[in-house]
């Protein structure tokens, strides 16, 4: 019975061993696809296309996808384009893998390359564009297009760049925009500092634990109200992100090995705790939008997407708080903060579109048509001028038409100063901007980076103690809530397991001293027996 | 000997058993009463008990609760939650709660990654209370999340196209609906939420079908969003 319980207890042991693994998941390369460009595009055949796009909430952005759907259909009318938007890519994400399994994915879609990495272990899912880009009549700027396209020389290299996954082009740019720091300058100067083209980290964080100073009342000297939160930053994921581009630490490799967990993603931690334990800094996720508490004179640093500019400044034409809350305030809007202000870097973020690979090659030209002509001028100067974005090509971007927006800042609504800004900071440090590697799980790594901040930032509002102890629990706990150890390393096939949880090291310790202790018992059984035998 | 192996076995599991649990603690928090969990602060550990009036569409392991009981509401927002007990959520069942305390944009609710156990207990569900008066005063907000029901307010138009409600996502309709009301003067934005309430249920509908200058009462949970926003589950035309 003993040798049973002891067998039942080992079994037991080896299987919760296990179970400290996680899975190991091994895939092959992605296909390259074989859609192949059709001799002539088919005006015959009815061709119907389901497009997925999202809309920031912005009605305009709406009416420019309808606008160029209805241009479209003009130009090509035996195709007919069905749009369905989604208010947030997660979404869109979720339903084309849920689509993906059943074979009935879009036909076009926008999304992010972290999205299309994922999309490309389906088997042809996702077409390659490259030959379809070169292709004399359909391709950029081919003789048979119906409209003004782009050549491909004239999409801006940074942002087709960004689109290149494992050697090939699985997506056009559609939209580009940054991550901008948006200032009340006032309220620096009156806390006794000169704002600088570029801030450092240090000046952020100085600034923000003065404005925590406080009258007798309980309110806040520098705004005399309730509510002071210093620094918000929007999108954490970017903020870990950004602060290790900028420091030259780890992140991943290009071919997907997670590095995120280094020391000096420790060093940021600790430092964020800092603050966020003083209350001088938070997140969109504990706090809420940080343009409204800029806009109500209870922020001083904003940290948002430049597509987000039209909610930025006590005169902004989007507001989200009432008008009684607001307050003037002039507004800077100046790149994000910087370890190295001399050579900043930058997040280059925004929507690309991806083409469906299906069986009709007539229906993939179709689809590929469309996309150029998301690429047009009328398209992208429409798209961009609704918010801080930058159109994705020079061809835009040198146009006339977009010349004049640009001069025209500060004339109106249409033409708020803010937002225009907040274009022209992308524009001018467009080769400052960085990517991070695409890979089947870099959507996760993405989450796993900004939980990390959002994590720090609660427990040092809930008075958990920072400690080394800390680190490494977060640093398992994030590991194995976004499964980064079962993230394909490629080409090598190698796997990084991150660190073992406590309980596997202990078992590691016990079960081989457990194996001694039986070994010794049994010499030490076997003698007696010899003993007993001698006598 | 046997026994010594036995029992280092054992307690090698115990250790394991208990490093693994760590990694989930929760501080020691007593279960409170309504009233200590109103007076805790931002950011506090939380363990309360309520009722479940309604939910908003399960998704990913999680549930946002509007929760109430007679002594209060609590919003908990985006629960851990299998869809297996997600099914287990009905209306008047009573849960515990754990979690933090938290506030965004002026609502306060239970944080995201609170975890819950179903209680044994008589079902209870809230009746909706006339806080019509206390519309535009700082009062309101003491009824924040619960149920309320507002008498006698008059559509007003949405925005300069003069349409009476707006799509939140107009192509597919898909997302919430917003719509203004006014009363003595003064206009409040309302909401419909559709993972409460989607755009097949009555209230999606009647929204939907509104016109300026309609008199309307309704019904719905006391959201806040840099003000009260509610979340609206009934529109009836006032008699």
């Amino acid at each position: 019975m003993k040798k049973i319980i002891a067998g039942l207890l080992l079994i037991l042991c080896l299987a919760v061993l296990s179970g400290c693994h996680g899975r190991l998941v091994s895939q092959e390369g992605a296909d390259t696809g074989n859609a192949k460009i059709p001799e002539k595009f088919d005006e015959s055949q009815k061709i119907e296309l389901v497009f997925w796009a999202k809309n920031d909430t912005n009605k305009v952005q709406t009416a420019v996808y309808t606008q160029a759907i209805k241009d479209f259909e003009a130009m090509y009318p035996n195709v007919t384009i069905n749009l369905r938007l989604y208010a947030d890519y997660s979404r869109i994400f979720a339903d084309v893998i849920t689509n993906i399994a059943t074979q009935t994915t879009p036909n076009v879609c926008i999304t992010y390359p972290d999205h299309i990495a994922t999309y490309m272990t389906g088997q042809n899912v996702v077409l390659p564009m490259d030959e379809w880009m070169e292709d004399s009549r359909y391709g950029l700027g081919g003789s048979e297009l119906r409209f003004d396209a782009p050549r491909q020389e004239e999409i801006v290299p940074e942002f087709l760049n960004e689109c290149v996954l494992s050697g090939h082009t699985y997506a056009m740019p559609y939209m580009r925009s940054t991550e901008a720091l948006y200032v009340n300058e006032d309220m620096v100067r009156r806390l006794g500092y000169e704002l600088p083209d570029t801030v450092t980290w240090d000046f952020v964080w100085e600034v923000s634990e003065k404005a925590m100073e406080k009258n007798e009342d309980g309110t806040f000297k520098i705004n005399g109200q309730k509510v002071m939160i210093p620094f918000i930053y929007k999108s954490t994921d970017n903020m870990m992100i950004t602060m290790l581009k900028q420091l030259d630490a780890p992140y991943s490799t290009d071919n997907g090995e997670v590095l995120l967990f280094n020391d000096t993603t420790k060093g940021l931690l600790e430092d964020i705790y800092t603050h966020a334990k003083s209350r001088a800094f938070s997140t969109f996720a504990i706090s809420s939008y940080p343009g409204n508490f800029l806009n109500a004179g209870q922020c001083i640093f904003a940290v948002d997407s430049t597509a987000g500019a039209t909610w930025m400044g006590s005169e902004a034409p989007m507001m989200d708080i009432e008008a009684e809350q607001v307050v003037p305030f002039s507004i800077r809007v100046l790149p994000i903060p910087q370890f190295k202000p001399e050579t900043p870097k930058m997040i280059s973020q925004g929507p690309s579109i991806c083409i469906f690979n299906k069986e009709d090659p007539q229906v993939v030209l179709a689809s590929w048509l469309f996309t150029q002509y998301l690429l047009s001028n009328k398209v992208q100067l429409g798209y961009a001028e609704t918010e801080g974005y930058l159109p994705v090509t020079l061809k835009a971007q040198k146009s006339p038409e977009y010349i004049e927006y640009l001069s025209r800042k500060g004339e109106d609504d249409d033409h708020y100063a803010v937002k225009i800004e907040a274009s022209e900071l992308l524009q001018r440090h467009t080769s400052d901007t960085f990517v991070t590697p695409v890979f089947n799980g870099s959507a996760s790594l993405r989450s796993a980076a900004g939980q990390l901040i959002e994590s720090t930032a609660k427990s040092a509002r809930r008075k958990e103690k920072m400690s080394d102890a800390y680190i490494e629990k977060l640093y398992a706990s994030m590991n194995s809530l976004f499964q980064l150890d079962q993230i394909e390393v490629k080409p090598a096939k190698k796997v990084t397991f991150g660190e073992l949880p406590a309980e596997a090291k202990t078992l590691l310790i016990v079960i081989p001293c457990v194996w001694l202790v039986i070994g010794v018992s049994s010499l030490w059984a076997g003698m007696q027996k010899n003993r007993k035998k001698q006598k | 000997m046997k026994k010594i192996l036995c029992l280092v076995l054992a307690l090698s599991l115990a250790l394991c058993a208990a490093l693994a649990l760590a990694e989930s603690e929760f501080p020691e928090v007593e279960l409170m009463t309504y009233k200590q969990y109103a007076e805790a602060e931002v950011d506090d550990p939380v363990y309360v008990e309520t009722y479940v009036q309604a939910t908003q569409s399960w998704w990913d392991n999680k549930i946002t609760v509007y929760g109430q009981s007679e002594d209060g509401a609590i919003f908990i927002y985006n629960m851990t939650c299998t869809e297996e007990d997600a099914a287990k959520l009905v209306p008047g069942t009573k849960i515990a709660v754990k979690g933090y305390k938290a506030e965004w944009a002026g609502e306060v609710e239970i944080a995201e990654g609170a975890t819950f156990e179903i209680v044994e207990g008589d079902p209870f569900i809230a009746k909706a209370a006339d806080v019509t008066d206390l519309l535009g005063k700082d009062e309101l907000v003491s009824h924040q999340n619960e149920l309320v029901s507002f008498k006698g307010l008059t559509v007003e138009a949405y925005d300069e196209t003069g349409a009476a409600f707006a799509y939140k996502n107009a192509e597919n309709k898909t997302d919430d609906l917003y719509f203004k009301v006014s009363k003595d003067g003064q206009v409040y934005d309302f909401c419909v939420e559709f993972y409460l309430c989607g755009n097949d249920t009555d209230v999606y509908k009647a929204v939907e079908a509104l016109k300026v200058g309609d008199v309307i009462d309704v019904e719905g949970f006391l959201y806040w969003y840099n003000g009260a926003n509610p979340h609206i589950t009934s529109v009836t035309k006032a008699e």
